[in-house]
């Protein structure tokens, strides 16, 4: 699971912090309710119990362990939610299907704490319907007992041990784009057909594709590096509480993954769920959050304000050095690239690591 | 008897059919003919299956997706006739014991891994085959080796899982065909004049042949299609058909090739059990 507590104590020292929220609620919601359904583990200790004291309402919160277990429940009707937090991938699909309502950017007073970084991106232009909550990276998380110090994509491929790669055809072929010199987000066969031969290449040690367990297989000693999302590493990382494992953004540049909080169709209270989002958007809201999670926030007030821990804040592994946030990519699905993109990524999986 | 009395047995006969008959049509019929149809068409957005009817799936089947197929072939095979040789001695000499409470005991030992989730077996076998794992200690305390072997996610991983987990499918029907053998056969065999060796290959085996074949099947058919081994086990270097047919469905796959993969799949099954029912059960 990529949503996990990393900074427990971070969590702890802040919530007495956290306690002083000048966010100041609309009138009129007292004695309403509101209901959100979220990832697990992803909301700091007073999130909800504070926004439930300043507007004097009542919040139902449920959690999910994997966006598509989301998706499926409001496909078949939403049973009465008025926040749901998709993961970038899945939002068109959302959009397509009519899942989502469209957000009232009047009604955000804080949309322009938001970083521009993760405004209006491919899934979502102009925002309409989905407001950025966290990010993160697709990277690489390694053994520096038996790796050393790696950067780069580079580094890992010049390396001769087990490696684990994962699961999420969008960014793996998207950085065999880049390994080659084309686009990330290239829609030509031939491009894609190129990073599938780079992968199959230079991948011959490449002994498992992991679904979304390449945290497990590092920990086991089994690869020394994996692909893998940035939050699942932290949390190795954190359980271990060793110096014996590492997460590094790869100076080449890489995938990253935005989610976003989003209202679905047919929400019984839209109008608490907008002052809900914009609740979010105040700087100390969002910096516990962030907090606690140890994603990246997209709060750039938060950040500017200084009310991340420091300790994430200079953290390469979470917030990159400008320029190799420059070269974040944002993977882009079209109807056009997805068959592609699928195709090249069975040969990978049926020729890898022979 | 009566026509009404006939009548009513086979109104009963009828009404006691209908919730199985319903449970197949609906949980079995229903999705077979969906993902036969579905095999037949194009990839639309998001990996569903759209018109035009096109046999690009069958095509991309046998060409991109045969050799993984005709690998798992192999390993099926593989994995059965190991099952046969570690399993056909066991029959025997369980169905050989003469207290019937041994062989009761002894049976129950055979099926006694069934009591626990499959899932959680392989797992088991993973904490003993990885890096870390109890086999690496103790061949590196025994100074066998000096660093640890890789073990897992290798084509013998998945064969060690496959006949770990569907052996007790060949000794039980074995055990059944042994238990069933008239020993006077043998007797006779004996007197004239075969030794042991000639007296099994030619009246014992031939006899038990049926649960030799019935064994076989009920190997080869989940072996064929394994998912949860190879993939837990089997890593990049054991990848089974099962594990390309898994990636097709659910997002952003291709469910129209999935659909033709294991319609593939399905026919290499359908074979195998013709091949049972017509030498599986010649002898009875």
């Amino acid at each position: 699971m990529r949503r996990t507590i990393v900074a427990c104590l971070a969590a702890a020292v802040v919530s007495a912090a956290a306690a002083q929220t000048d966010w100041t609620c609309p009138d009129g919601f007292a004695g309403q309710t509101l209901s959100v359904y979220n990832w697990a583990t992803y909301v700091a200790d007073d999130t909800i119990s504070n926004f439930e004291a300043a507007c004097g309402v009542r919040v139902i919160y449920d959690t999910y362990g994997s966006d598509e277990d989301m998706v499926v429940r409001l496909r078949q009707g939403n049973p009465g939610y008025d926040i749901v937090v998709p993961t970038n991938a899945n939002v068109p699909t959302m959009i397509r299907e009519g899942l989502l309502e469209k957000i009232d950017h009047g009604k955000l007073a804080n949309l322009g704490n938001l970083d521009a970084t993760f405004m209006n991106l491919p899934f979502d232009p102009g925002n309409e319907y989905t407001i950025p909550y966290q990010w993160g990276t697709v990277g690489i998380g390694y053994n520096v007992d038996k790796v050393g110090e790696i950067a780069s994509w580079a580094d890992m491929f010049a390396y001769d041990g087990p490696v684990a790669w994962l699961q999420d055809t969008t960014a793996m072929l998207g950085m065999g784009l880049l390994m080659v010199g084309k686009d990330p987000n290239s829609e030509s066969a031939a491009d894609i057909d190129a990073a599938a031969q780079f992968l199959i290449d230079n991948g011959r040690n490449v002994i498992y594709i992991a679904q979304d367990d390449g945290q497990e297989i590092l920990a086991r000693g089994e690869a020394d590096i994996v692909v893998e999302y940035s939050g699942d590493i932290f949390q190795v990382m954190d359980e271990c509480d060793c110096d014996t494992y590492a997460y590094v953004i790869p100076e080449e540049g890489t995938n990253f993954w935005v989610d976003s909080l989003a209202i679905p169709k047919g929400a019984p209270n839209k109008a608490l769920a907008e002052a809900f989002i914009d609740y979010i958007l105040w700087p100390q809201v969002g910096a516990d959050i962030s907090n606690y999670t140890a994603f990246g926030t997209p709060n750039l007030a938060a950040l500017d304000e200084g009310l991340i821990d420091e300790e994430l804040a200079d953290d390469p592994a979470i917030y990159p050095s400008d320029e190799t946030k420059a070269r974040l990519f944002f993977a882009q699905q079209s109807e056009g690239r997805e068959p592609l993109l699928n195709d090249a990524w069975d040969m990978v999986k049926i020729f890898v690591g022979r | 008897m009566t026509r009404g009395k006939v009548r009513g047995d086979r109104a009963r006969a009828v009404g006691m059919a209908l919730p199985a008959t319903f449970w197949l049509v609906v949980f079995f019929l229903l999705p077979l003919v969906f993902v036969a149809f579905s095999s037949f068409m194009s990839r639309g957005p998001g990996g569903q299956p759209v018109s035009p009817a096109t046999l690009a799936q069958y095509e991309r089947t046998f060409t991109v997706f045969g050799p993984v197929l005709w690998r798992s072939v192999g390993v099926a095979l593989l994995a059965t006739l190991i099952s046969l040789v570690l399993g056909y001695p066991l029959a025997f000499f369980i169905s050989r014991r003469r207290s019937p409470t041994t062989r009761m005991f002894l049976l129950f030992l055979v099926m006694l891994p069934f009591w626990t989730n499959f899932l959680v077996r392989t797992y088991a076998l993973i904490t003993i085959m990885q890096r870390d794992g109890l086999l690496n200690g103790l061949f590196q305390s025994l100074g066998v080796i000096s660093a640890p072997l890789q073990m897992l996610f290798t084509p013998a991983a998945v064969m060690v899982g496959l006949v770990y987990g569907y052996l007790p499918f060949m000794i039980l029907p074995i055990y059944a065909s042994v238990e069933a053998l008239d020993r006077r056969y043998v007797e006779a065999a004996n007197d004239l004049g075969a030794n042991d060796w000639t007296a099994f290959w030619r009246v014992i085996f031939p006899l038990t042949l049926p649960g030799v074949i019935a064994g076989s099947i009920l190997v080869f058919i989940p072996a064929i299609g394994a998912y949860v081994t190879p993939d837990l086990m089997g890593g990049t270097r054991g990848l089974m058909i099962g594990n390309l047919i898994q990636g097709q469905f659910g997002g952003r796959g291709n469910v129209p090739l999935g659909s033709a993969i294991s319609m593939v799949l399905l026919a290499l099954v359908f074979i195998s059990v013709l091949v049972y029912t017509r030498w599986g059960q010649r002898e009875e």
